[in-house]
């Protein structure tokens, strides 16, 4: 069960601004989730491999060779704030 | 023994560049970005667009596993990528692709001169990720009002070496760096000449206690000293009864001090999860075939500069530790003297290239062997051999064409002769002097065979010369 | 709802841009909102440009619509969320490529389940699309505009993905064909990522032979997306209108106490018809069926709160007024995702983190493993499993929104699917209150020319293909 501080631990994770309002909303519908989940535990999974990829596939690789770039301003034309050919981010404190 | 009074244990988490493939780790973007503006060397992949899928480089897979290899790693069958979760400006996707469980290679050793002599430091890992952007902060840090993003960075292919806490001092750390970047180089998949091409994150502690990691060490001297301050910092603490906290710190380089960046995440979860759009990697079979093609490392370069040229240990370590100054030493040792080689290009033109900030490529071969010849031939002092090394850096030009108009060819000894000659015919009282027991006298006459022979005669053949000419003259 | 057979005459006799300018009118005087970004310009351009050179690409003038989850150049693409309206890519998606070398027109951008997570589209930024068949109700989800631009006639052909059924579900509610390949058998390279594992792009149509034509064009390797699958394509051959011999499949679990009775009539009805054209059938039993949904759900959830983390409005999409960057992203993410998407991120947050990532994660992927041995045992006896897609028909708009297990439980039979990664065709196979019903013929890995052909024999012999909602 997820209470209310675990949701604020989890918001911050994410980089969710949660509100007050919002973990009220949400923690009885995330609760009902996880324990629609808790199904998976009456699985018996031991000694079984988890499927990460579902085809076997291994090694696919790319030559070194370059391939072209976007131009800058094709690479700038859809961040709200740029300066100088650099894009734009707050203050870091 | 090294005593380590203050229970330093210090890590190293290294990054070191690709930078000498030609394209980034997951996509075709060019390395070839350092001249270039921000932001023009970035696709969909790069710059994290949406809908965009890595693919990897073969060769950063190739270089990985030298790396391992040199640092006396077990390169694995089976590698895979991960996916380290985790938010900040310059990571594009809000997840760096790196290694996590099944790191390519791991269990490793180096060698450096520590505090007590030969030191083994232990290389847990060496594993591949993609670099971050670059940013940049008006100002410092903490105080700048915006960041600017260059994802130029972003996607080049980075080795992460993470080392055992088993340096036990700044200085040791600092060799390690040193050691590191010269095994490194040696394997030609990077040019750590380039901006940004080796970055250093330490862990340190003191005493037992909790560890700092300082972030943003750009430079081996930086990593110096941020551990000395950290060193400093942890002490005080501890002295005024307080406890060392886990955290991370920033290195203000200007202000060479380390910056708390604790903020309440400090509890990292980086919910590591095999990344879906990277197949596993099946390498068993690579490891050996890249063994055969290893380039000579620098400490077996080393012990065979000393026994095929016959030069000191300290020489060849010095020659070694960077592989432009071995390859560029080797070349010389062919054609000429080599111990002769060893000392001009260790004890002289390393110190004047460093004086200048320059590295051996502003240097050409064929003038050091020229010199060389010239001053084993006895045809130039060595005063002169100095001098016409400078010249050529500060002004350019050739060892011929520097003697030449200098006039630096050494004076032949009948030229002496007769100038002695003529010294003594011209100076009776100089000449009287020394006669009566003025031993002082002798150098005024030195001073005038110079002067005849505009300073190209060796100062202690024409004081030979004049003694043996006087000798006679008092019989 | 023309095919694209007729669709070439027409062109052949007029041209693609009177063809793409009824589309485009039709589109305009829509009440359906299947699509969020109409290219007019560029489409009639398109067309124009096709008209001049007597393209013999196989797609040549045709319209298809785009679900707007799939990277289109120079044309907005926002997944239905407000954290990315305005977005504009760069980049074509590998299928916008293809399509555009084989003469298709781009006609617009359609309506879906905001970052296609939901099984109704009605958690678009946009607002709801409606079902053509009955506008009270949903069209179905996640690729709910492009099923029912299809059904609607506002398209002759769209694309989709499917992550759990995305494709399927909205081709059972709208009365369309729509299919899930084989994962690896389209690049994804251009599709925003849901859950990277699980997806696949697939095709609508208004019967088997347009989707296995579109198919065609779309599938084979691609070396920018590395699960691509390298496979010589040629699906429309195997549309014969022949199943004697056919052993089909019939798991007993996808025709359980929640499917409604019209569904498992029709479906079993369908399932005779093919057996009455010389198939033969088989019961089997796919035992971890009832883990599907839980895992399948861990699975999406813990790869889409990874893959939504770049939405962090620097690069592109919504920025919100700058403070601190910690604040500033978090705010930029409240202020961006809708309600579901957030619940779906907070959860997989959740089932990845320290202390959770054994219980959930991967948990999940072990029952994967057994999931997809089910589906190995099956196929080592029959050719095609024949199921319900969806357990009932339509349900009401709002029906669902409040109760995500209720919502959940409607991919009951879909979902598997993703998980074992195996390819599955949903036709029309029946009504209720008119209302379609769709069944899925699902495949071996790869195995698309079975399914395809299974499907091709049934719509041959039947006309529920061929119906059309009143009015369009
Ligand atoms: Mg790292
Ligand atoms: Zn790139």
């Amino acid at each position: 069960m997820i209470a209310k501080k675990d949701l604020e631990h989890i918001g911050w994770l994410a980089r969710i601004d949660l509100s007050e309002e919002d973990k009220e909303k949400y923690t009885p519908k995330l609760n009902s989730v996880l324990d629609y989940f808790s199904e998976l535990d009456k699985a018996d999974t031991e000694g079984v491999e988890p499927t990460y990829h579902v085809m076997p596939m291994s090694n696919v690789f790319r030559d070194d060779i370059p391939t072209g770039s976007l131009s800058q301003e094709e690479a700038l034309s859809n961040a709200p704030k740029n300066q100088d050919g650099f894009i734009k981010a707050p203050r870091m404190m | 023994m090294y005593e380590n009074p203050d229970g330093v244990m210090i890590g190293l988490e290294v990054h070191v560049q690709l930078n000498k493939l030609k394209t980034k780790v997951f996509c075709g973007c060019s390395t070839d970005y350092h001249n270039d503006p921000p932001n023009s060397h970035v696709c969909p992949v790069c710059l994290g667009l949406p809908g965009s899928l890595p693919v990897i480089n073969k060769k950063a897979v190739e270089a990985a596993i030298k790396i391992g290899l040199a640092l006396n790693c077990k390169v694995e069958e089976h590698t895979q990528f991960y996916r380290k979760n985790y938010y900040y400006p310059d990571l594009p996707k809000g997840f760096q692709i790196t290694q996590y469980d099944f790191p390519i290679s791991s269990g490793g050793y180096i060698t450096i001169e520590g505090e007590d002599g030969e030191h083994r430091v232990g290389i847990t890992r060496a594993h591949m990720e993609e670099d971050p952007g670059r940013l940049v902060h008006e100002g410092t840090i903490d105080r700048s009002k915006y960041t600017l993003i260059d994802y130029n960075r972003s996607g080049m292919a980075l080795i992460e070496i993470v080392s055992d806490p088993d340096m036990r001092s700044p200085k040791e750390a600092r060799r390690y760096l040193d050691k590191l970047r010269n095994i490194v180089e040696y394997l030609d998949i990077f040019d750590g000449d380039l901006e940004g091409a080796l970055r250093v994150d330490a862990n340190i502690s003191i005493m037992g206690g909790q560890r700092a990691e300082i972030k943003n060490i750009s430079s081996h001297k930086g990593a110096e000293r941020a551990l000395l301050f950290e060193i400093v910092r942890q002490k005080n603490v501890l002295r005024r009864g307080g406890v060392v906290v886990q955290e991370t710190r920033h290195f203000d380089e200007a202000r060479e001090i380390t910056i708390s960046m604790r903020s309440k995440e400090e509890a990292h979860d980086y919910r590591y999860f095999p990344e879906p759009d990277l197949v596993p990697l099946k390498i068993s079979g690579w490891a050996p075939a890249i063994k055969a093609t290893l380039p000579e490392l620098p400490d077996s370069r080393r012990m065979r500069f000393v026994e095929q040229y016959g030069i000191t240990d300290d020489h060849a370590k010095a020659l070694t530790s960077e592989l432009k100054v071995a390859i560029f030493y080797e070349d010389v040792a062919k054609k000429v003297d080599p111990k002769l080689a060893a000392v001009w290009v260790c004890d002289v033109l390393k110190g004047e290239l460093n004086y200048r900030d320059l590295t051996v490529d502003s240097f050409k071969k064929e003038h050091m062997q020229k010199i060389i010849e010239l001053l084993a031939g006895k045809r130039i002092t060595e005063d002169s051999a100095v001098d016409i090394i400078r010249t050529i850096l500060d002004k350019g030009g050739s060892p011929d064409q520097i003697v030449k108009e200098k006039g630096l060819l050494k004076v032949e000894g009948d030229i002496v002769a007769t100038a002695a000659e003529e010294a003594i015919k011209e100076n009776p009282q100089a000449v009287a002097d020394f006669m009566a027991g003025k031993e002082k006298a002798l150098n005024s006459l030195v001073g005038a065979v110079m002067k005849k022979t505009k300073g190209r005669a060796d100062a202690r053949t024409a004081r030979e010369m004049l003694l043996e000419k006087l000798s006679r003259v008092s019989q | 709802m023309a095919t694209i057979n007729e669709l070439r005459e027409s062109i052949h006799a007029d041209s693609s841009e009177e063809i793409v300018a009824e589309y485009l009118e039709r589109i305009e005087k829509s009440k359906l909102n299947a699509f969020i970004t109409v290219s007019k310009e560029s489409a009639i351009l398109q067309a124009q440009k096709i008209d001049s050179q007597d393209h013999e690409g196989p797609l040549a003038g045709i319209p298809v619509a785009i679900k707007d989850n799939i990277s289109t150049k120079g044309i907005q693409t926002t997944c239905a969320s407000k954290i990315l309206t305005g977005y504009i890519p760069p980049y074509d998606a590998h299928v916008i490529e293809k399509l555009k070398a084989a003469g298709a027109i781009i006609i617009g951008k359609t309506n879906m389940d905001e970052f296609a997570m939901g099984s109704s589209t009605e958690t678009s930024f946009y607002g709801p699309t409606l079902n053509p068949w009955d506008t009270d109700r949903v069209p179905g989800g996640s690729s709910g505009g492009s099923a029912a631009a299809v059904a609607g006639g506002e398209t002759p052909l769209s694309l989709g993905s499917d992550t759990g059924g995305s494709v399927r579900c909205p081709a059972s509610f709208c009365g369309v064909v729509g299919l899930k390949p084989t994962y690896g058998a389209i690049s994804r390279y251009g599709l925003i990522s849901y859950a990277n594992s699980l997806e696949q792009i697939g095709p609508f149509g208004s019967c088997v032979r347009d989707v296995a034509t579109i198919f065609d064009v779309i599938a084979g390797h691609d070396p920018r997306d590395s699960t691509s699958v390298n496979r010589e394509v040629d699906y429309s051959s195997a549309l014969k209108n022949d199943v004697k011999g056919m052993k089909i499949g019939i798991p007993q679990e996808y025709f359980g106490e929640g499917t409604d009775k019209d569904v498992d009539r029709s479906v079993r009805d369908a399932i005779n018809t093919l057996e009455g054209l010389g198939a033969t059938t088989v019961d089997v039993e796919m035992p971890n069926t009832k883990y599907a949904l839980s895992a399948y759900y861990v699975i999406a959830m813990s790869e889409a709160s990874s893959n939504l983390a770049r939405f962090d409005g620097m690069r592109y999409g919504l920025r919100v007024e700058d403070s601190d960057w910690h604040t500033t992203f978090s705010q930029v993410r409240a202020a961006g995702f809708g309600d579901e998407v957030k619940r779906r991120i907070l959860l997989g947050t959740y089932a990845l983190s320290a202390g959770y990532h054994d219980k959930y994660y991967l948990k999940a992927l072990k029952i994967r493993t057994l999931i997809k041995q089910d589906f190995e045992r099956a196929f080592a006896n029959v050719d095609v499993l024949i199921a319900p897609t969806m357990p009932y028909p339509a349900f009401k708009i709002g029906e669902k929104i409040d109760d995500p297990i209720s919502l959940f439980l409607s991919d009951v039979d879909t979902v598997p699917i993703n998980l074992a990664g195996v390819p599955s065709i949903s036709v029309p196979c029946g009504f209720s209150n008119g209302l379609p019903i769709g069944m899925q013929v699902i495949g071996k890995h790869f195995d698309e020319a079975a399914i395809l052909r299974t499907a091709f024999a049934f719509e041959e012999n039947t006309d529920f293909h061929t119906k059309q909602p009143e009015g369009y």
